[in-house]
C-alpha cells in the first residue's frame, strides 16, 4: 500500500498560512473539511504543482514532487495528478471528448479517441461526445471534468468542491458514482469540502481545517466520535460513523438488517442488496441512554455497551457520552440531569437506544 | 485611381501585420499573465503611440532613424539602405505607430482566459508550449483577430507618421491616404473622390469579416 501513498507536508506562515501534514493511502479518500477561507484549495493546488508554500514536501508514493529543503520540484504537467476544479476548468473551445483527449498525451495518437470515449461511457456520458461544455448541464460538466481528470491515469486524484455547482438531486447521484468508481480505482483520493454530507457519504478519512491549520486529522469514524472537537460539532451536529453489513431485508416489517461490529443493528428499509456494505450515522442527540434494557417500547436497538468517555461543553449545557459498543464508538447527547441520575461514569455499563428511523443508512448501491 | 499607392497601403497593411502580431502576442500575452517589475513602465509605452500626436512620433523616429543617427547609420550599414523616406522605414513607423492597436486586444483576449483554464491545461499534463498552442491561443484567438484587423485598417488611414517619415515617393511611400491628399492639392476631385470610395469600401468589407469571423470562431464561453 504505501508504495503509491500521498504524503503531504505544507508550512508557512503569510501570505495563506499552513500548518498541516496528512498521508492518504490508494482506495482512501481523504476529505478536507473546513469553513471557506480556511485555505482547502490552496492545499489541493500545492500537491498539483500550481501552489509553492514556503515549506513543501509533498510525495507520491517513491516520487518527490516538492521537496523545498533540496529545493526538488516536478511542475504540474509532469505529476500524474488528476484534478476535478472546482468550477470544472473544461476548455470552451473543445468538444467532451476534445476535453478528455486533452488529457492523453501519453497515450498513442491513434488510441486517444477509443480511450477518451471508453472513459465518457465510465461517467455515464456516451452519447455526449461531441457537446462543447456550454451544451451541457451542471452535471454533465462535473463528469467530463471527472473522466479528463482520470485520462492521466492519475496516481493521485484531487477534487475541489466537486458538488458546489450542482443541485441537490444530482449531487446525490454523483456521489454515489464517485464512491463506486473510487473503490475501483485504487489511488488516493483527496476531496476538498465545506459541505459535511460530502463527507459523510464519500470520506474514509478526515482532515479538519481551520485557518491553514490541521484541528485533526484521522480515519473518518474516530473523529466523529471524538466530544471535544466543539467546532466540527457545530458544524454538522455529533454523531457516530461506522461501516456495517446488510443482512436481511424484511419487507413484510419494512425494516433493514444490519451487522456491524457491536452486533446487529434495525434500520428502515431501503432497497439495497444484502452483503452490501453500507455507512451508517447516528446522530448523538437521537440516542437515549438507559440502565436496564427497557421493554414494552416501539424500540427496536437496545444496545448493550460501556461508558469509555464523557465531555461536557459549558456551551451547550450537554454531556457527550461515548459508549463502547463492540469496539465501535456510539455517541450519546444528554443533560447533566441525565449523567446525575443514572450516575453515569467511565466503565459503566449502559444500553444505548436507538430509533430504527434515527439510523441514517448511506449505500452507493441504492436503487 | 493611383493603383500603385493602394499596392503600397495594403503590403504597409500586410507587412505591418506579420511583424506586430507575432510580436504582440508575445508581449501581450506576457502583460495578461505575469507580474514584474516595471510592467506598468512598458504599459505605458505600448499605449504612447494611441496619444501622441502622429507628427511628434514621426519627428521621434526621424531622429532615431535619421541618417545622422548611430541607429540610423548602423541600419545602413546592415541593410544597405537608409530607414527614412523608404518603404522599410515606413513598415518600422508603422509597426511602432500600431503598438497599442495590436497589443492591448491581445492582452485583453489572454486575460479573460479564467486562471483555473490554465491550471487545468498543466494538470492535463500539457508542456507549456502545448498549453500556449491548444488552449490559451485559441481562446484568445478573438482577441489576436481584432488586433489584426485593427492595425491593418488603422495603418491604411495613417496619414502624419507616413507623411514625416515616408514622404510622398510614388511605389515607395505614397500610401493610397497620402495620393488622396495628394489629388486634393492638385484640384483633382474625381481621383481623389475615387480612391477615397475605394478605403471606404476596404474599411466596410474588413469590417463585415471581422464580425464574420469572430462569429464563426464563435468560442462563446459559458
Amino acid at each position: 500500500m504505501a508504495d503509491r501513498r500521498l504524503s503531504v507536508s505544507l508550512r508557512q506562515p503569510s501570505p495563506i498560512p499552513l500548518d498541516l501534514e496528512f498521508t492518504c493511502d490508494p482506495g482512501d479518500v481523504l476529505a478536507i473539511f473546513g469553513p471557506s477561507g480556511s485555505g482547502k484549495t490552496t492545499i489541493l493546488r500545492s500537491i498539483a504543482g500550481l501552489y509553492r508554500p514556503g515549506h513543501a514536501v509533498v510525495m507520491s508514493g517513491p516520487d518527490t514532487w516538492s521537496n523545498t529543503a533540496t529545493g526538488a520540484f516536478a511542475p504540474p504537467h509532469q505529476r500524474a495528478v488528476g484534478v476535478v476544479f472546482q468550477e470544472y476548468a473544461l476548455f470552451p473551445h473543445l468538444s467532451a471528448r476534445g476535453n478528455v483527449m486533452t488529457a492523453l498525451g501519453h497515450r498513442p495518437r491513434g488510441d486517444r479517441r477509443a480511450r477518451a470515449d471508453e472513459l465518457l461511457a465510465l461517467v455515464h456520458l456516451a452519447d455526449h461526445h461531441d457537446r462543447r461544455p456550454r451544451e451541457l448541464s451542471g452535471g454533465e460538466r462535473q463528469r467530463v471534468a471527472l473522466a479528463r481528470a482520470l485520462a492521466r491515469e492519475p496516481a493521485v486524484l484531487l477534487m475541489d468542491e466537486p458538488f458546489a455547482a450542482v443541485d441537490r438531486a444530482v449531487r446525490r447521484r454523483l456521489q454515489d458514482e464517485i464512491d463506486s468508481l473510487r473503490r475501483t480505482l485504487d489511488i488516493p483520493l483527496v476531496l476538498v469540502t465545506h459541505d459535511f454530507e460530502d463527507v459523510v457519504r464519500l470520506a474514509t478519512h478526515l482532515l479538519l481545517l481551520d485557518r491553514g491549520t490541521a484541528v485533526a486529522s484521522g480515519p473518518l469514524a474516530n473523529l466523529m466520535s471524538r466530544p471535544d472537537l466543539t467546532w466540527l460539532r457545530e458544524a454538522v451536529g455529533l454523531g457516530s460513523v461506522f461501516d456495517a453489513r446488510v443482512v436481511r431485508r424484511d419487507s413484510e416489517r419494512g425494516l433493514l438488517e444490519l451487522a456491524f461490529a457491536g452486533g446487529a443493528l434495525l434500520a428502515s428499509e431501503r432497497a439495497i442488496r444484502v452483503g452490501t456494505v453500507v455507512r451508517v450515522r447516528i446522530p448523538a442527540r437521537e440516542v437515549i441512554l438507559a440502565a436496564r434494557e427497557p421493554s414494552g417500547l416501539s424500540l427496536h436497538n437496545a444496545l448493550a455497551g460501556t461508558v469509555s468517555a464523557l465531555s461536557s461543553d459549558p456551551a451547550f449545557d450537554h454531556v457527550v457520552v461515548q459508549l463502547t459498543v463492540g469496539g465501535v464508538s456510539l455517541l450519546a447527547e444528554v443533560t447533566r440531569d441525565a449523567i446525575a441520575r443514572l450516575d453515569i461514569a467511565v466503565g459503566r455499563p449502559l444500553y444505548a437506544l436507538v430509533k430504527s428511523v434515527s439510523i441514517d443508512v448511506i449505500s452507493s448501491e441504492t436503487t | 485611381m493611383d493603383w500603385t499607392a493602394l499596392s503600397v497601403s495594403l503590403w504597409l497593411g500586410a507587412g505591418t501585420i506579420a511583424i506586430l502580431l507575432p510580436f504582440g502576442i508575445w508581449l501581450g500575452r506576457l502583460l495578461a499573465v505575469r507580474q514584474f517589475r516595471g510592467k506598468l513602465v512598458v504599459e505605458a509605452l505600448v499605449t504612447v503611440p494611441l496619444v501622441l500626436p502622429p507628427t511628434v512620433l514621426g519627428f521621434y523616429l526621424l531622429v532615431t532613424f535619421g541618417a545622422r543617427s548611430p541607429l540610423g547609420q548602423a541600419f545602413h550599414a546592415i541593410v544597405g539602405q537608409s530607414l527614412p523616406f523608404s518603404f522599410t522605414g515606413l513598415l518600422v513607423a508603422s509597426a511602432i505607430a500600431n503598438l497599442p492597436f495590436v497589443v492591448q486586444p491581445i492582452q485583453r483576449g489572454f486575460e479573460a482566459i479564467p486562471s483555473d483554464i490554465r491550471d487545468a491545461a498543466a494538470c492535463c499534463g500539457l508542456s507549456p508550449w502545448q498549453r500556449f498552442a491548444r488552449i490559451e491561443l485559441p481562446l484568445a484567438w478573438p482577441g489576436v483577430l481584432t488586433a489584426a484587423i485593427l492595425a491593418f485598417a488603422h495603418t491604411l488611414g495613417e496619414f502624419g507618421v507616413v507623411l514625416m517619415v515616408g514622404g510622398n515617393l510614388p511605389g515607395e511611400t505614397r500610401t493610397l491616404s497620402i495620393a488622396i491628399y495628394d489629388r486634393m492639392q492638385a484640384f483633382d476631385d474625381r481621383s481623389a473622390g475615387v480612391m477615397a470610395a475605394t478605403l471606404l469600401v476596404i474599411a466596410v468589407v474588413t469590417l463585415m469579416l471581422t464580425t464574420t469571423l469572430s462569429r464563426r470562431a464563435g468560442f462563446a464561453r459559458g
